[in-house]
């Protein structure tokens, strides 16, 4: 680990008022959800607002990020539109994805926000493939992606990761890995899940240089991605990062049933809250008081509020939007699609 | 006779299986502790331990993978894979290891694995836990796929497809678990063979095929069409592979009409196997042309509860395409 950071304090602040909202948020969509206002599946990213949070807080706007489905932090905290994640949530046509994609499936291309993937490792060849992309086109930008530790235990993984490190030593592959490592995947551990439970150094198979990070402290990841993102983004070399961290929610917020851990084991990680530690830090440092504080949790349930209440108010998507953009436009065609027989 | 709902009807069949012959081994994500997601396979890993119910890592190649290897090796492994959508990447496995190993050993090696498969959509799952998968499995020779209706299916089906020689895919319509409920025969070794389709309730106005949740939607949509003095005789399929056109072209050849049903997609679904089958073997018996009545041609079920609907095939149009089709 290293020493103790020197983060500007910019940085320390506005990222626990991030996390803050992405808290608040998460709660809001699980009252939603026990109310019934939000169906299907909803998995929330508490615990794990620090990752999400240090990573983008340390890349540029117009990086690519792509994630599993866990994915509501890493599309607010890319700028979409709160109201719009809520509503997309809530199944309606006003959400980013106009309500066909669900809590699961958020995608803001305009926010290079590639998606949420419901397919676990499904994502990863693409994030690899998307960075290729990028240097082929001559740009700069890098490709941020997300996995949980689960997902290292694909095949799709290994694929892509392998990949990665030859185009890497090319410089044609600037792509981050960030292994959200939060114990589990769904109930099982990592130690029951992984031969090597050294997740980091699995990289190391694919010649892809990597590192571990305390994911609870929003300025060692923020540290920690600021100086990957910079070398990446330099050498076109896929990097990779184990957050070390903890979902303090189950794995979906309808498996209340959790014989896997303790409670024991979740107070324990509690008293690591990333949210609580860079308050105390920032109370510490003289740099938030009782009075900023309360602000910034009034301004984070007001945000959420309204975001509630413009996803409850919307309207949910007409049946036609049922049969649209199953295929585009041929190039330089007319805008029939193609029928599914010439398909 | 003991009412069940359909999830413990897979359960006990699950369970009766493994006490009476130990070579059966459940494998899968969470399956062990955990139970399973939807609690198909809780309490099995208490009774039988860690060595006979295993909790995998994520990678559905591989759980598949090496449940063929266990099969050839002996052992009879019944897989779950957790929702229908992520059974994809073993479909290398399934297709081109399990399907073909009875074939290229000349008989020497079979593959005796049964792959759980809960599918379906209805339940707010989304563009990546809604998927019908049926066709991509059915259309391969060395594969079975069942895919019931009733408890008593599903017990006596999965007992069956343990026990049979050869890979077979269970379907399991996740809608279905705690929602159907049925008498199942409580005593003794309840099985149902694989092949045979059944009448579920007969007609003379028009046959309706159907399969798992949609066989509950026919039968509904009977209900209705009956007190507008339509008669429908309603097959449930059940068996995709081998297909008993036998009973397919009897219930036709009693109603001459013959509207088929499923949640998949329309274009290269199973119902085209149906259809065609009809139109080849059966086209004496008609009066109008096999119809379909399938989920729209869109890659993945939407989220959007009103969205779904709409995609979802239910009783209310099963009905109205049964009228269209009487009128014609
Ligand atoms: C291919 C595939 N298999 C199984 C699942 C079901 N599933 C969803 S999440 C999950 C666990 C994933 O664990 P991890 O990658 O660690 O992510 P986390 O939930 O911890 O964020 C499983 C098994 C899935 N979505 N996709
Ligand atoms: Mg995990």
């Amino acid at each position: 680990m290293p020493e103790r950071l020197v983060v500007n304090t910019a940085v320390l602040l506005d990222g626990y008022r991030k996390m803050v909202l992405v808290r608040r948020f998460e709660e809001h969509a699980e009252r939603s959800f026990r109310r019934g206002k939000i169906g299907g599946y909803l998995h929330l990213y508490t615990g794990q607002e620090a990752v999400a949070t240090g990573v983008l807080a340390a890349a540029r706007e117009d990086d690519v990020v792509f994630t599993g489905y866990r994915d509501h932090a890493h599309a607010l905290l890319r700028g979409t539109d709160p109201n719009k994640v809520m509503a997309e949530l809530y199944g309606k046509r006003t959400g980013v994805c106009r309500g066909k994609g669900g809590s699961m499936h958020l995608i803001d291309v305009a926010r290079a926000f590639y998606g949420g993937y419901g397919i676990v490792g499904g994502h990863l060849p693409l994030a690899v493939g998307a960075a290729y992309a990028l240097r082929a086109h001559g740009t700069d930008r890098v490709c941020l992606c997300f996995l949980g530790d689960g997902a290292m235990n694909t095949g799709a993984f290994h694929e892509a990761a392998n990949l990665a490190g030859l185009w890497g030593r090319e410089g044609l592959c600037p792509v981050v890995f960030i292994v959200e490592n939060n114990q589990y995947g769904m109930g099982t551990s990592v130690p029951r899940a992984s031969a090597n439970p050294d997740l980091a150094s699995r990289f190391d198979a694919y010649a892809i240089p990597r590192e571990r990070c305390d994911g609870m402290d929003l300025e060692v990841v923020y540290e920690a991605a600021r100086r990957i993102v910079a070398e990446v983004r330099r050498g076109g070399r896929p990097h990779a990062v184990e957050a070390v961290t903890y979902r303090f929610a189950a794995h979906g917020a309808a498996d209340l049933f959790q014989p896997y851990r303790t409670k024991d084991e979740i107070e324990t990680w509690r008293k690591r809250d990333p949210i609580l530690l860079a308050e105390q830090r920032l109370r510490a440092a003289g740099l938030l008081d009782d009075a900023q504080a309360a602000e910034i949790a009034a301004w984070a349930d007001r945000t959420v509020a309204d975001a509630a209440a413009f996803a409850d108010s919307s309207p949910p998507p007409p049946p036609e939007d049922l049969l649209t953009d199953v295929y585009g436009t041929p190039a330089g065609g007319e805008a029939a699609p193609r029928a599914p027989s010439e398909g | 006779m003991a009412e069940k709902r359909f999830i413990d009807a897979i359960h006990d069949a699950l369970h009766e299986e493994m006490a009476r012959d130990e070579r059966v081994i459940v494998l899968g994500e969470d399956v062990g502790r955990k139970g399973g997601v939807f609690g198909v396979t809780e309490g099995l890993y208490e009774q039988f331990g860690e060595a006979r119910v295993l909790d995998t890592p994520l990678a559905e190649s591989m759980i598949i993978g090496v449940s063929i290897g266990m099969a050839v090796g002996g052992l009879i492994p019944v897989p779950e894979i957790q929702f229908a959508d992520f059974i994809h990447p073993a479909f290398d496995q399934i297709v081109s290891e399990a399907a073909r190993l009875r074939y290229r050993s000349c008989n020497d090696f079979g593959c005796p694995m049964t792959i759980r498969v809960p599918f379906g959509g209805g339940v707010h799952g989304a563009l990546y836990h809604s998927q019908s998968i049926e066709a991509f499995y059915a259309h391969v020779p060395g594969l079975k796929v069942v895919v019931p209706y009733t408890p008593a299916d599903a017990k006596g089906l999965l007992k069956s497809a343990i026990r049979d020689p050869d890979p077979v895919l269970y379907l399991e319509h996740k809608k279905m678990y705690r929602m159907v409920r049925g008498e199942v025969p409580a005593a003794g070794d309840h099985t149902v063979p694989i092949g045979p389709a059944v009448v579920r309730r007969t007609g003379r106005d028009l046959s309706i095929f159907a399969y798992g949740l949609m066989v509950h939607e026919a039968l509904q949509a009977a209900t209705v069409l009956s007190a507008e003095g339509i008669e429908a005789d309603v097959v449930d399929v059940r068996t995709l592979r081998p297909l008993d056109t036998q009973t397919i072209l009897g219930s036709v050849q009693r109603t001459s009409r013959a509207l088929i049903v499923h949640e998949d997609n329309r274009f290269g679904g199973f119902g085209a196997e149906i259809a065609a089958t009809i139109a080849e073997e059966g086209f004496r018996y008609l009066d109008a042309p096999p119809t379909r009545l399938c989920g729209p041609d869109v890659p993945a079920v939407p989220f959007s509860p009103p969205l779904e609907d709409w995609f979802m095939v239910d009783a209310e149009k099963i009905a109205a395409a049964a009228r269209r089709l009487v009128a014609y």
